[in-house]
């Protein structure tokens, strides 16, 4: 079957001159390649952004000045934070769902192939603008991911125009791939595919393209304000003309806080489908599973005063944003006891997905604690700009995000190659990373309670043990990641042939195709029963 | 085939309407600026007190005191003097007082700042009237000269029990750069007769 699909393309190829080499990238329309694009970008960009996270770890290593600039550090900071976020994550969850959506509802491709392409090569512009302006004269973007105004206008230098630029494109980029999932899975499912039998993953999607499509043009309009305000004498964030800049805050959050909902919700996509495949059972409460992850997606509009608790907000306004936090741990915890009770009494093994999303589940429970924490308005004003926000973000995104992806990336890399992976190296990959992002964060919650501020290139005396160990868990960390390329690579090489169906329990469309799965799946619609 | 028509024309149809959203979300980021203002005008929050001149009160508690305090600084490395005649005001609701602020430009060139209010807590700024006050108008000043910059105000007799202090804070801030040349050497004229 798989040699009769590939035969055929060939043929069609042919006939058409299909454009090989490096034009084959660059003109693709077809989901697999765009996603396989997707992911290698973002896999090249973790390595940059882990770079930066290196340097901040080297600087912190021990206290005092000893590698580099303070407005440096600052820069590497905001690079870093942007680069993960707009570079690694969501181009990676942007990567799966063009390689896993169609292929999960039964459709050929996606339903704007040729707007697929533009979403993903517009992105290594925005990123090349972004880092080239770390070579300017005065350095690359200080002022932290979040590009609170006035730092990013009255107190920021030319690149500031750069920055502004790469983060329209980045929007594009993501609400043109928004649009698309959105419109492929309206259209284009298989008939008998109603929506209450989509998988969870195709579910997440959905709804974070949303998510995605209400606020990535709020951040490019913060950051048009910010450009205006900067360069042609407009006052939105600007005291002195009349403008506020507590309003910069609150649009950026409006935006900010669906956007780290954007970084979750299809992780715990990923984690509804192999959760089950482990288990060899059925995912537990699938509806509220749906219900859960709307819920989450509108209450995320409803809580982004609680990033500024302490810019002197009313008592009404602040226990409000409080108890609106709050309640998102209901729908979150409604998701955790879900896969807890898939778990129960299944048949488990652990194959490497199954341990990364176990990981996940565990650790993304800590890093929602600290959120829970964190949500505590007069708690807040105690932990605010800590080093315990940064250990909570990072335990949501990198516990929680980052092995998600990683978790999705072993669970259909048989899939997509055609060979297993090198389950010993995979798990030895799986064991440092865990204990290193342990070693890694989890002090962090020590360090930041006991006062020391986020976004310092330098550190009172007794933070220096607690940081020494922490560099320790991030450079650790950072090489471990050096194995997952290897072990992607090995397998894209070669490697033990994959069935059909490659995991004993695995269910869905995406199994009934062959490993490798053919160019074109699907041309013909699947019947679901 | 004709499935595949059916799809084409549901996609388009879907591709609109979403790309309409997207450009309504990009409208909407700049309406949460006026609609901020228009949600803190109706709540009272922010401590921004009202930029017209009140008129007068005919009434004053005089079972109540309330203590005003005031706080001058300028924002940035302006290299000017700002600073309130006195600090701390003990007045009746509806008292009318007046008091200076004196600056004192000690820059190199003609500057024009503007003052912003701030009250605090927040909702007190509703009930800080203003009859008078330097911050309604941009204050020309030449370089090393000093000026009294007057502000007439009272504290509205409705003023919630629960606020025995107000804070009223002044930011001064250099707006030389914003305004067209023409208009500078308007001002300057105008502040000289």
């Amino acid at each position: 079957m798989s040699t009769k699909n590939l035969n055929a393309d060939n043929h069609v190829e042919e006939h058409h001159g299909a454009p090989s080499g490096i034009m084959r990238w660059l003109l693709t329309t077809n989901h697999k390649d765009i996603g396989s694009l997707y992911l290698l970008f973002s896999l090249l960009m973790f390595f940059i952004g882990g770079a930066m996270a290196m340097v901040i770890r080297a600087e912190l290593f021990q206290p005092g000045l000893q590698i580099v600039e303070p407005d440096f550090f600052n820069q590497m900071t905001t690079v870093h934070g942007l680069i993960m976020v707009f570079g690694a994550v969501m181009p990676a969850f942007v990567g799966l769902a063009n390689w896993m959506v169609p292929m999960m509802i039964g459709a050929p491709d996606m339903a704007l192939p040729r707007m697929n392409n533009w979403s993903f090569w517009i992105l290594p512009f925005a990123f090349l603008i972004l880092l080239m302006s770390l070579f300017m004269e005065g350095g690359g973007p200080n002022f932290g991911w979040t590009f609170y105004a006035p730092l990013s206008t009255t107190y920021s230098n030319d690149s500031t125009a750069l920055f502004v630029f790469s983060v329209h494109i980045m929007g594009i980029s993501s609400i043109m791939g928004a649009i698309n999932v959105i419109v492929t899975i309206f259209n284009l499912r298989a008939p008998g595919m109603t929506f209450m039998k989509m998988p969870l993953f195709v579910w997440t999607w959905l709804i974070t393209a949303f998510l995605l499509i209400a606020v990535m043009p709020v951040l490019a309009g913060a950051v048009t304000m910010v450009l205006t305000d900067k360069y042609f004498a407009t006052s939105f964030f600007n005291a002195a003309g009349g403008g506020d800049p507590v309003m910069f805050q609150h649009i950026f959050w409006f935006f900010g806080h669906p956007e780290v909902y954007i970084m979750i919700l299809p992780a715990f996509g990923i984690i509804s489908q192999i959760v089950p495949t482990f288990s060899r059972k059925k995912l537990f409460g699938y509806s509220s599973m749906v219900y859960a992850t709307a819920s989450i997606a509108l209450l995320s509009f409803l809580v982004w005063a609680h990033h500024m608790f302490t810019t002197g907000m009313p008592l009404a306004g602040e226990l409000f944003f409080m108890y609106c936090t709050m309640l998102i741990s209901v729908p979150t915890g409604v998701k955790i006891f879900n896969w807890v009770a898939t778990m129960w009494r299944g048949s488990l093994t652990f194959e490497v997905p199954m341990m990364f999303s176990i990981a996940f589940i565990v650790l993304f429970t800590i890093g929602g604690f600290s959120g829970l924490m964190l949500a505590i308005t007069p708690a807040d004003f105690q932990y605010h700009d800590t080093y315990f926000v940064v250990a909570h973000f990072h335990y949501v995104l990198v516990t929680g995000a980052i092995f998600s992806i990683m978790a999705g990336a072993y669970y259909w890399l048989p899939k997509w190659t055609g060979n297993m992976f090198d389950e010993k190296l995979a798990k030895t990959h799986f064991w440092l990373s865990l204990v290193s992002v342990n070693v890694l964060f989890f002090p962090m919650h020590f360090v930041g309670l006991a006062g020391m501020p986020r976004r310092i290139p330098d550190y009172a005396l007794q933070f220096a043990d607690f940081n020494a160990v922490i560099s320790i868990g991030g450079f650790a960390f950072g090489l471990s990641q050096l194995l997952f390329v290897a072990v992607v690579y090995k397998c894209i090489k070669g490697g033990e042939k994959a069935t059909a169906q490659v995991w004993e329990g695995a269910e869905g469309l995406e199994w009934e195709v062959p490993s490798p799965a053919p160019y074109h799946t699907f041309e013909t619609p699947p019947t679901i029963k | 085939m004709k499935d595949e028509q059916k799809t084409q024309q549901a996609t388009n149809k879907l591709v609109k309407k979403l790309v309409v959203t997207v450009f309504l979300m990009f409208g909407f980021g700049f309406a949460l600026i006026p609609l901020y203002d228009i949600f803190c005008d109706i709540t009272g929050l922010n401590g921004k007190t009202s930029e017209v001149a009140a008129s007068q009160s005919s009434f004053v508690d005089k079972t109540r005191t309330i203590s005003v305090e005031f706080i001058a600084r300028t924002q940035g490395n302006l290299p000017w003097i700002f600073k309130p005649e006195v600090k701390k005001m003990n007045v009746h609701p509806g008292e009318m007082h007046q008091l200076n602020f004196i600056v004192k430009n000690n820059s190199v060139s003609n500057m024009v700042v503007q003052a912003v209010p701030s009250v605090s807590p927040g909702i007190a700024a509703a009930y800080f009237n203003k009859i008078e006050c330097f911050c309604f108008n941009q204050q020309p000043l030449e370089r090393g000269t000093s000026a009294d910059l007057g502000l007439q105000f009272y504290i509205d007799k409705d003023i919630p029990a629960e606020y025995s202090t107000v804070t009223l804070a002044y930011t001064l801030f250099d707006i030389s750069e914003n305004i067209e040349q023409d208009e500078f050497i308007k001002l300057f004229a105008a502040n000289k007769n």
